[in-house]
């Protein structure tokens, strides 16, 4: 009896977060034009979540892509058709390892920097100074930092496939032997421009995600230290699962 | 000031190798594609083929297994009903004589076509333009296999269902076993 109960409530409870972050989506949406006003302030954020997270994204596209080569290699050659490995590492990182490494990365790396950060503002009542001040903290603080990661998510992903790509190619053509003109030729008769597109509506997707989990965490985080460190945390596994989830839903709609 | 200098650099550089890596996917490992660098010294060399099956644009010609050319154009002669190919050789492999045969071969069991040349006799050689007059057109799996079968359907002894069956699928093998 009490255990249905909690699960009632736990139930509730969640019903109530995934309410209260769609309103907070839309209310975003809603000061997203007047945010663009203030250019500077969301180029700020691009460099933050996007410039800083350049390292990250570009080290592990390589190690990725390389090991696409080499697995990749190793597959295919069992078929006799290590040609196709240009087909293979280049559909598996524009449409799969691309936009979904690249926001797990990206949550780790950008989405606990606007958590932790908004956290603390929220914390050391900046926040509330600022509504004191007739300053909208959504509008001054919240939607730069959302609109920021929305708009580094994709090109980010589209860093990390070509370096990914050039990883591929480094271990197949260089290492391996693969012929350096079919893993070329193939790829480009293989690969359609709607592959890429997938790969582009589902980074831009993922960063929507992200950076929504990331900026409504840290904004209604409890303003303890302890809050802090939670609401941090909590972007991160949301994030991830939100990710992985979505990303079969658009893989889904897109077959 | 100095500090939104280095920002904007950042900024700069970051949006700026975002936009290069979109179009490097949409424009290099699409079919779309734009070439940018000109090719090395070369000259071109077309051959007629009944069958070129999955032949593509970009595939490798060899000879003896060497690389010496990629296939750069593939057209269509509708008077002959044949399938032209267009094969951009580099100048370094200028003596291929002129009686040499072109044949569509497969790259391991699923790899992709591509054009094996092999050397004739002649004292001559081809030149910018020139057709290779002797082809051999891709072995297609699905023909072998009908013809197989309407031998063992005809070994079997139900003579009158694979009578039939044989010359049907004949122009493709035929031309396939000439230059054997």
């Amino acid at each position: 009896m009490k255990l249905a109960r909690e699960l009632w409530e736990s139930l509730i409870g969640s019903l109530v977060g995934l309410g209260s972050i769609v309103r907070f989506l839309l209310r975003l949406f809603a000061e997203v034009p007047r945010a663009l006003l203030r250019i500077d302030l969301i180029a700020q954020q691009i460099y933050n979540s996007g410039a800083l997270s350049l390292v990250i994204i570009m080290l592990s596209g390589l190690f990725v892509g390389m090991v696409l080569g080499l697995q990749g290699f190793q597959l295919l050659q069992r078929f006799g058709s290590e040609e196709a490995l240009g087909t293979a590492a280049t559909i598996g990182l524009v449409k799969e390892l691309g936009p979904v490494v690249t926001a797990l990365l990206f949550a780790g790396r950008a989405g606990t920097a606007l958590a932790s950060e908004l956290g603390l503002m929220r914390a050391t009542d900046q926040l509330s100074a600022m509504e004191m001040m007739a300053v909208d903290p959504i509008r001054r603080v919240v939607v730069p930092r959302f609109l920021g990661g929305v708009i580094a998510m994709p090109l980010l992903a589209a860093i990390f496939s070509v370096i990914g790509i050039y990883g591929a190619q480094l271990v197949g053509v260089q290492i391996m032997g693969v012929d350096s003109g079919s893993f070329w030729s193939q790829m480009r008769a293989a690969v359609a421009l709607a592959d890429i597109n997938e790969g582009i509506v589902k980074s831009l997707i993922f960063g929507v995600a992200c950076s929504l989990i990331a900026v409504y965490e840290g904004y209604y985080a409890i303003p303890t230290a302890e809050g802090v460190g939670r609401a941090t945390t909590r972007t991160v596994v949301t994030s991830a699962v939100v990710i992985l989830f979505l990303d079969y839903l658009i893989t889904a709609a897109f077959l | 000031m100095r500090k939104s200098t280095t920002l904007n650099l950042g900024t700069g550089t970051f949006v700026l190798l975002g936009f290069a890596a979109l179009f490097f996917l949409t424009t290099q490992t699409t079919s779309r594609g734009i070439t940018f660098f000109t090719s090395p010294p070369h000259y071109d060399l077309t051959a007629k083929f009944d069958n070129i099956a999955d032949l593509k644009v970009g595939a490798p010609v060899s000879m003896s297994g060497v690389e010496v050319g990629r296939v750069t154009k593939i057209a269509f002669d509708s008077k002959e009903y044949k399938a032209v190919v267009t094969m951009r050789i580099d100048a370094r492999y200028n003596q291929i004589p002129t009686d040499s045969d072109a044949a569509i071969y497969t790259q391991g069991l699923l790899g992709g076509k591509f054009i094996g040349l092999t050397a004739g006799g002649e004292e001559t050689y081809l030149k910018d333009k020139d057709q290779i007059s002797f082809t051999q057109s891709a072995f297609v799996l699905e023909n072998l296999i009908g013809q197989v079968l309407a031998n063992f359907t005809k070994s079997a002894g139900q003579s009158d269902s694979g009578k039939s069956k044989p010359d049907a699928p004949a122009p493709e093998p035929k031309s396939t076993e000439k230059p054997k």
